[in-house]
């Protein structure tokens, strides 16, 4: 592990055309440690995905991933992207799917290194325990079995950073926690940045090291217990934000969807 | 049977339909996999207001034919996969070439037979030209196919996925169209416009039933086609009947086949299981 943050934004932007998401956004995510991103829907969390992607270039101010400037197709950084879960009636093997994590970027078809390939592709998908439905068609799996998939595909390129883009809504709650117990788990074992957006904390509570909150236009990062407070998000957003704890300590954050949906109310 | 190949006319059909149910085959799994099937068949049908178009014009209809599917695919490919509406929007210019393909039938005079096969195809009627025309086309579609192979399998399943991992995947849906539009072409010389489905579709539609293994579906698909074909040409030697309608009547029959064992298959797999576990 060096010193040196996975990803660093400094008096970052992000926008489309002249309308800007969030501005002047600074924050450094600590190499090996896992981050959520939290905020209500619509606040810019996808358009963050796609500045470390390098889909998307800043609006102003600076990113760096792992020292460099985002770019396309970065081999360093696995991703599962949103609302993926596939189609009943598509035909493709998880195996072969995880594959294209190794070389679907690629042109032509595969003709050397196929054993390599093979093994590779066959240790992610156990690191998942994902063995016994691997070889089945994917469109038929269950939720969370896809998703064990997309997680497999994302590692099986040995990347640095791991970029999960709310892997977990299409999921009921034992599920929630068996994904994140094993990202995790396989981040640790691997010592992986993980960034993980989520509608909902309380999965994560138990694993995560920072929060990064993006709502109103701002972004803002702590670790859990100091940033999901009401005092701390009131003055963030200044505006009345509650924080509820529940007897079984889960958070309920009141006041940031409202304001959301009612920018000028 | 040895009678079969003392034709030439049926020689040069057995060799133009190989070629093309290949290639059919090939580009037919992506098809499926794309959910692109109708962008498919309305390939064909604008393509037939080339052909028709060329004949009036005194060209050679197969050119008017490829100009018009490959203006139509590489049209189509820019809508991208994922666009709502999309087949909408086809339906519609569909509609329109239809309609100019009837007004260029009435310019010219006496020219039904030739509109009758373009529409049901004339793989009888095939030309030793025809047939490395055939071979030239089948091999740069192959070639291509094999040359996007892997980033097109990866777009056709996660389009977000892909492009995140660098992948064009805008260019390789209108480069995948633009493929298609040759295949069709060719196609169309077996089949015609309307029948193309039975090449094309059909067979990898039945193949993503038995497998999901994207490279041994491929392979199902081209053996279907293949068969499809010279049983079809077979059948019609000794028969007074066209080759169209025994092409499309076997790959009819082999999907519905198919349809109906399926759930009788899943179901004895089921009660094993329950067995097992009982």
């Amino acid at each position: 592990m060096t010193d040196q943050p996975a990803i660093a934004a400094r008096g970052l932007s992000a926008g489309y055309g002249s309308r800007r998401i969030w501005t002047d956004a600074n924050f450094a995510i600590e190499a090996g440690s896992f981050t959520a991103i939290l905020g209500p829907n619509g606040s810019g969390k996808s358009t963050l995905v796609r500045l470390i992607l390098g889909l998307l270039a800043p609006a102003a101010g600076h990113i760096e991933v792992l020292g460099e400037q985002p770019r396309r197709g970065n081999p360093r950084i696995g991703y599962v992207p949103q609302g993926s879960y596939f189609d009943p009636e598509l035909s493709v093997r998880g195996r072969d799917f995880v594959g294209l994590g190794v070389d679907g970027h690629r042109w032509g078809v595969r003709i050397t290194g196929t054993a390599k390939a093979n093994a590779a592709i066959a240790a992610s998908i156990q690191s998942v325990d994902a063995t016994g439905y691997a070889d089945r068609n994917l469109g038929r799996l269950s939720g969370g079995e896809q998703q064990r998939l997309l997680l497999a595909q994302a590692l099986v390129g040995v990347p640095e950073i791991l970029l999960l883009d709310e892997p977990l809504s299409n999921l009921d709650v034992r599920n929630q926690q068996s994904m994140v117990q094993l990202i995790s788990d396989v981040a640790r074992r691997r010592q992986l940045t993980v960034l993980l957006i989520a509608h909902d904390v309380n999965p994560l509570l138990k694993h995560i090291d920072h929060v990064l909150y993006v709502a109103q236009g701002r972004l803002a990062m702590g670790k859990p217990d100091e940033i999901i407070t009401s005092e701390s998000l009131s003055r963030i957003y200044s505006s009345p934000v509650e924080v509820l704890r529940d007897s079984q300590g889960r958070v309920f954050v009141v006041g940031l969807e409202e304001e959301v949906s009612h920018p000028h109310g | 049977m040895g009678d079969l190949f003392r034709y030439e006319f049926m020689v040069h059909a057995f060799e133009a339909g190989t070629i093309i149910a290949i290639v059919a085959g090939a580009i037919g799994y992506f098809v499926v996999l794309r959910g692109s099937a109708f962008a498919a068949h309305a390939l064909s049908h604008i393509g037939f207001a080339g052909a028709t178009g060329a004949v009036v014009l005194a060209l050679n209809p197969i050119v008017g034919l490829l100009a018009f599917t490959l203006g139509a695919g590489v049209a189509i490919g820019a809508l991208g996969n994922r666009l709502r509406g999309r087949d909408v929007t086809i339906g519609i210019v569909l509609a329109w070439t239809l309609g100019l393909g009837v007004l260029f039938i009435s310019l010219y005079r006496g020219y039904a037979t030739e509109a009758y096969a373009l529409l049901f195809g004339e793989i009888l009627g095939i030309s030793s030209t025809d047939v490395v025309v055939t071979l030239v086309a089948g091999v740069i579609t192959l070639v291509a196919i094999i040359a996007v192979y892997r980033p097109l399998l990866f777009s056709s399943v996660d389009e977000n996925l892909a492009a995140a991992r660098g992948v064009p995947v805008t260019a390789l849906s209108i480069g995948f169209m633009a493929i298609l539009a040759v295949a069709v072409t060719e196609a169309v010389q077996v089949v015609g416009v309307l029948l193309i489905f039975a090449l094309i579709v059909t067979p990898a539609a039945i193949a993503v039933r038995f497998t999901s293994r994207p490279a041994l579906a491929i392979g199902i698909g081209i053996v279907l086609a293949l068969a499809f074909t010279w049983f079809g040409l077979t059948i019609a030697f000794y028969s007074p009947h066209p080759v169209s309608f025994f092409i499309t009547s076997l790959a009819f029959a082999t999907y519905v086949a198919v349809r109906i064992v399926e759930p009788i298959r899943a179901r004895a797999t089921k009660a094993t299981a329950q067995k097992a576990t009982a």
